[in-house]
């Protein structure tokens, strides 16, 4: 049992290594250039001075939150339009074609259309994440509750379930792992573009972060903030493990 | 609901003056599909008294799963009537419980939850229900695995599963389509055995759909025999062996006579139906599938 867990981290951790290893040598070699990519050790030296200066605790946090409260909305908006969807075949013939469309279209380029709307404010970027990542959830979901095999909705009619009780007790948690694949995407979609517009808007957590220090041409400090980007992704993914768990043990 | 298997008895007396718990008349079903339309079932009638244990047994694609599935109220589009205690019934009935062909537990709940989501649906205590579950599953010899979930189980042992929660729902009529494909001869034979108990003392009225002779003989009242393509009624066999029966009843010579007449009328429809299939094959040409 806890060989089947220490095998992989280990794994994991050594090949993380191993390429930052690479990297390090790769450089200082003259193989890579040292002025576009900076040395890893540079960059692990600059982490206490990255945190220290430029408050990265808290713009950790105002990205996290964003990514949040978008991650929140996908999870209620998401599901419900998959949900809809599924239900209403007239619609999904309609839409799913062009919310498919939607998936690949490049939203964060209509930020200035966010920012007439939201302003120049977290609300922007919020709402362009949570746009960016609606497609994945919706058509996840709709795979989702249509997957689920026949038998055991007709377990559910022969055991006389409302329609409510057939959704929530079988359509619901029958879909769920197809659900979480939606959200997860969903959620690196939104991630994404929001640290893209933060960027691109020069306003709030990482993402503008990574913008003044590369507009200071400080690269061991770009790399720290990206770091901490990969951070939040990583909660993310850990989280939403986790509540998957908690909702269906059964995997 | 009430605790106990046995509680359950003065609930099932007949309601109504019908002699007929469960009645089927000319239930005929086509389906469309790309190479033209299939009748599946063909007038097909039957009556199952109040208590009575009616096997339907017939060669595979004779149609038994989709007059199963008529039967249980879930299909539509058929012609004919299906009623229960006289009363026509359009969509799944109250008291219908059924056990279905392919694996049908739920994977994201335990054993013991699978087997307690009737209760669980009829609003039953939790604290209660886990008992009533646990009688169940102890019932189809399962004690010991009411944690696991069906991914952990083997495939016979997740049709037991779906036979306890079944059975947990109490039903006053009880269809089972080939609830033992899944299972060797020896389990089969002892969740027969199992199974005719709690029918015997529930009275439930019961519909079993199999392609095993030996099982329709050893359980039934009646055996109904169904042609192959279109699914017709060839005869209904009466079986007069004594109750209460046990699989013992398998090695007497009586249990023999009833077999090989069975297997006589169904090896003609087997053997078309085999003839059929090649045909379709070598028609269809070299696509394989
Ligand atoms: N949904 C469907 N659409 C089209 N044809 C169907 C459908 N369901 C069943 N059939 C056809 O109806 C016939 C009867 O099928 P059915 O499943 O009732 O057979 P069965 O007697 O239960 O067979 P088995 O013993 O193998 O389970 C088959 O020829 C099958 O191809
Ligand atoms: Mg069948």
């Amino acid at each position: 049992m806890t060989r089947d867990r220490v095998l992989p981290a280990a794994l994991g951790l050594g090949t993380f290594t191993a390429f930052i290893l690479a990297a390090e040598a790769l450089i200082r070699l003259g193989f890579v250039n040292r002025f576009i990519v900076p040395l890893p050790s540079q960059v692990a030296g600059a982490f206490a001075r990255v945190v220290a200066e430029e408050h990265v605790v808290a713009r950790f946090f105002m990205t996290a939150g964003e990514a949040l409260v978008a991650g929140l909305l996908l999870t209620a908006v998401g599901i419900s339009l998959g949900a809809l969807l599924y239900r209403v075949a007239l619609l999904r013939a309609a839409c799913e074609t062009w919310i498919a469309a939607m998936a690949s279209a490049p939203i964060v380029l209509m930020y200035p259309l966010f920012l007439v709307i939201f302003g120049r404010s977290a609300w922007t970027i919020i709402m362009i994440g949570f746009m960016a990542g609606l497609p994945p959830v919706i058509l996840k979901t709709i795979e989702g509750f249509a997957g689920t095999r026949q038998v055991l909705v007709n377990v559910g009619r022969s055991f006389n379930l409302t329609r409510g009780q057939q959704f929530v007790k079988i359509l619901f948690p029958a879909a769920l792992p197809t659900i979480f694949v939606g959200l997860r995407l969903g959620l690196i979609f939104a991630l994404i573009n929001i640290v893209g517009v933060e960027f691109l808007i020069n306003f709030g957590g990482l993402g503008q972060l990574i913008n003044d220090l590369a507009e200071r041409y400080d690269l061991p400090g770009t790399y720290v903030a990206i770091c901490f980007v990969i951070l939040v992704s990583v909660v993310f993914f850990e989280v939403t493990g986790r509540i998957e768990r908690w909702l269906r043990p059964a995997e | 609901m009430i605790a106990n298997a046995a509680g359950k008895l003065p609930t099932v007396a007949p309601q109504t003056s019908e002699s007929r718990a469960l009645r089927a008349e000319g239930i005929t079903k086509h389906y469309t599909t790309s190479e033209g339309t299939i009748t599946a079932v063909d007038s097909v009638s039957l009556d199952v008294a109040p208590g009575e244990f009616l096997a339907v047994i017939g060669p595979s694609g004779c149609g038994k799963s989709t007059l199963f599935n008529i039967i249980g109220g879930l299909v539509d589009g058929y012609e004919g009537r299906v009623s229960v205690a006289g009363e026509t019934v359009a969509g799944p009935h109250a008291s219908i419980g059924m056990v279905f062909q392919e694996e049908s537990t739920f994977p994201w709940r335990t054993v013991v939850e699978n087997v307690a989501f009737p209760l669980e649906i009829a609003r039953v205590s939790r604290a209660e229900r886990l008992e009533r579950a646990r009688h169940f599953i102890s019932l189809v010899g399962l004690e010991g695995f009411e944690r696991r979930y069906p991914a952990e189980l083997s495939g016979g042992m997740r049709q037991r599963v779906a036979i306890a929660r079944t059975l947990a729902f109490e039903p006053k009529i009880l269809l089972m389509d080939e609830p033992f494909a899944a299972l060797d001869e020896q389990t089969r034979l002892l969740l027969g055995d199992k199974v005719l108990q709690i029918q015997q003392q529930l009275k439930q009225t019961t519909l079993l759909i199999t392609h095993n002779i030996t099982e329709a003989v050893q359980l039934a009242d009646r055996i109904l025999v169904m042609t192959y393509r279109p699914g017709r009624v060839k005869r209904f066999v009466k079986i007069d062996l004594p109750r209460p029966r046990s699989s013992e009843i398998v090695s007497s010579e009586a249990f023999g006579r009833y077999v090989a007449k069975i297997w006589s009328d169904l090896r003609e429809e087997a053997s078309r139906g085999m003839q059929d299939e090649e045909t379709c094959k070598r028609q269809s040409g070299g696509d394989g599938a």
